[in-house]
């Protein structure tokens, strides 16, 4: 048997190139996710016009280490009232559905651990389990204001959502498939082919809804400062707390990289031609998705935060009537116009 | 194979015993976590049998939405489980005879009844086209060739039910001041504003 064999045929052979490329996956999102907060409080510094973190490191770029040090070495307090199983099992549901989404992401033409079939609708499925981690988290705690803060963040996410759906649909009438990788081979050469022109109102829909998802500005009211404390992981402390955090942020990626496999061609180049197609796909793939993150620490810096009314009434009288009718209108389009 | 093996075990077991669960907790909150688990086991079961659409739409439909509404309710529900409880072994012969007779009914059913005689036909058709196109296609090209006029009537079915849903709960309450959005951006600056000169010492 040649070590080639091993590894596509023998169990413990493929076992162990799953284990890889797992690791492959996940250690280079947890290093972005790090350098995202750092991002993050660097673009809100000079919105602010601050310098932001430039302390630790040359340019403060290991401040998300000492962070993370920081959070390893405090102590996890568990509240005597709290239920303890469910209190520790929040934070992990958060931060595991954060990383078992990127299983079907591709990030280059076969670059994707599981290339199945119905890959949009298994991370629809897994970025509506993260509603779970914070309403556990918030029930679990025995506290007023971490139980408001799963309140909200349940009818919020589980608002936001739908109109995620459709949007969802709309993309996947245009690509005629639900495998993410053919979704994003639909929209190979140049720009003028990827969704988000032909679906644009759709692509605002979507960056809208994911903020409300990822309860970032001006929809955070589940974690709001100023009433709640801290909203759901107001009892949390130390590691726990950590991984919140580390999730929160890893889906945030996650529905950028959403959003660039959907609507931004995903790893390919925006011109099709010479000095762009010399950048591999992953690099082109990378960039979609920090250009999405950087509109998301933007919003935060720039915009007021919603009243609750107004939340859900975007969410239910504005964007699910609209999106519902773009639906009906790109299945007419695709039905009649293109000639299927 | 033995791994397909093993994780259905281990599926399968894990389904039952959270089913258990569900009606044995003691705390109602807990139950609807062990139901969570159920249902994603349950889909777990659907993967092996390569059923992966019905597995997705299991895991988005309940886990997703429903069973987070009813988390949602139970939470704020204040039951006392061991107050209902009271009664359990007065009505357990009850309990146990009507699931007795639900049980043979099914076993019934199952036994003498065919569902949809055509549907076997048509499955037996598709095969050819099954080979094909991914199950998620085919299920489409079922339901919305052979199928069309049930799946438009269950939709109207869940439409009646929603909109009964929203008469029983909707309600008017007077002295309610709203926001309305349209009449706030369709102000002008002179109808909201108004520029005084006001005299020194003299006021308005």
């Amino acid at each position: 048997m040649t070590l080639m064999q091993f590894f596509t045929q023998h169990w413990l052979g493929q076992g162990l190139v799953i284990v890889a490329q797992c690791l492959a996956v996940t250690l280079p999102l947890l290093v972005a996710v790090a350098y995202m907060t750092y991002a993050d409080r660097k673009i809100w510094g000079m919105i602010q016009l601050r310098r932001g973190p430039n302390v630790v490191g040359p340019f403060g770029l290991l401040q998300p280490l000492a962070d993370g040090a920081k959070l390893f070495l405090k102590e996890t307090i568990i509240p005597s009232g709290a239920s303890k199983v469910l209190f520790i099992l929040a934070p992990m549901i958060t931060f595991i559905t954060a990383l078992i989404a990127w299983a079907v992401v591709p990030f280059d033409d076969g670059w994707v651990i599981a290339d199945i079939n119905v890959g949009i609708l298994y991370l629809f499925a897994i970025s509506s389990l993260g509603v779970y981690g914070v309403i556990i988290a918030g029930w679990a705690s025995n506290s007023k204001y971490a139980f408001l803060g799963a309140l909200r963040s349940a009818a919020q996410m589980v608002s936001y959502e739908v109109s995620i759906g459709f949007v969802l649909i709309t993309v996947l009438l245009c690509a005629g498939s639900l495998n993410l990788s053919t979704i994003v081979k639909m929209q190979d050469g140049g720009v003028w082919n990827w969704y988000f022109l032909p679906l644009f109102p759709m692509f605002i829909i979507f960056f809208i809804s994911c903020l409300a998802e990822t309860n970032r500005t001006p929809f955070d009211l589940p974690m709001s400062e100023a009433e709640l404390v801290a909203g759901f992981h107001t009892e949390y402390s130390a590691m726990a707390f950590g991984l919140f955090f580390l999730g929160e942020y890893a889906n945030m990626i996650l529905l950028s990289g959403m959003g660039a496999v959907l609507f931004l061609g995903g790893w390919h180049p925006p011109l099709p031609f010479e000095p762009f197609t010399w950048v591999p796909g992953v690099v082109w793939f990378a960039l979609k998705i920090a250009l999405l993150l950087f509109v998301f620490s933007w919003t935060k810096g720039t915009v007021p935060r919603y009243r609750y009314d107004q939340l859900m009434r975007l969410g239910w009288k504005v964007f699910l009537p609209f999106s519902l009718v773009w639906v009906v209108i790109t299945a007419a389009f695709v039905t009649y116009a293109r000639g299927h | 194979m033995i791994i397909q093996t093993i994780a259905f075990y281990a599926f399968a077991a894990v389904t039952l015993i959270s089913a258990f669960m569900v009606i044995a907790a003691r705390n109602p909150v807990h139950s609807v976590l062990y139901l969570i688990l159920a249902f994603f086991n349950s889909a777990a079961l659907f993967l092996l049998m390569g059923a992966e659409f019905i597995a997705m739409i299991l895991v988005i439909v309940y886990v997703g939405a429903v069973a987070v509404l009813f988390l949602f309710v139970v939470m704020m529900l204040d039951i006392n489980l061991a107050e209902l409880r009271q009664g359990f072994l007065k009505y357990l012969p009850i309990g146990a005879a009507v699931g007795l007779v639900l049980f043979a009914e099914l076993m019934l059913a199952l036994g003498a009844w065919v569902v949809a005689p055509g549907a076997k036909g048509a499955i037996a058709a598709n095969q050819a086209a099954l080979a094909k196109t991914s199950n998620t296609a085919a299920i489409g090209k079922v339901l919305y060739t052979d199928y069309f006029f049930l799946f438009q009537a269950s939709g109207i079915v869940l439409l009646v039910a929603m909109i009964g849903a929203i008469v029983l709960t909707l309600r008017q309450r007077a002295g309610v001041r709203r926001q309305k959005i349209g009449d706030q951006i369709a102000r002008t600056r002179e109808e909201a504003v108004t520029v005084v000169k006001v005299p020194v010492g003299g006021g308005i």
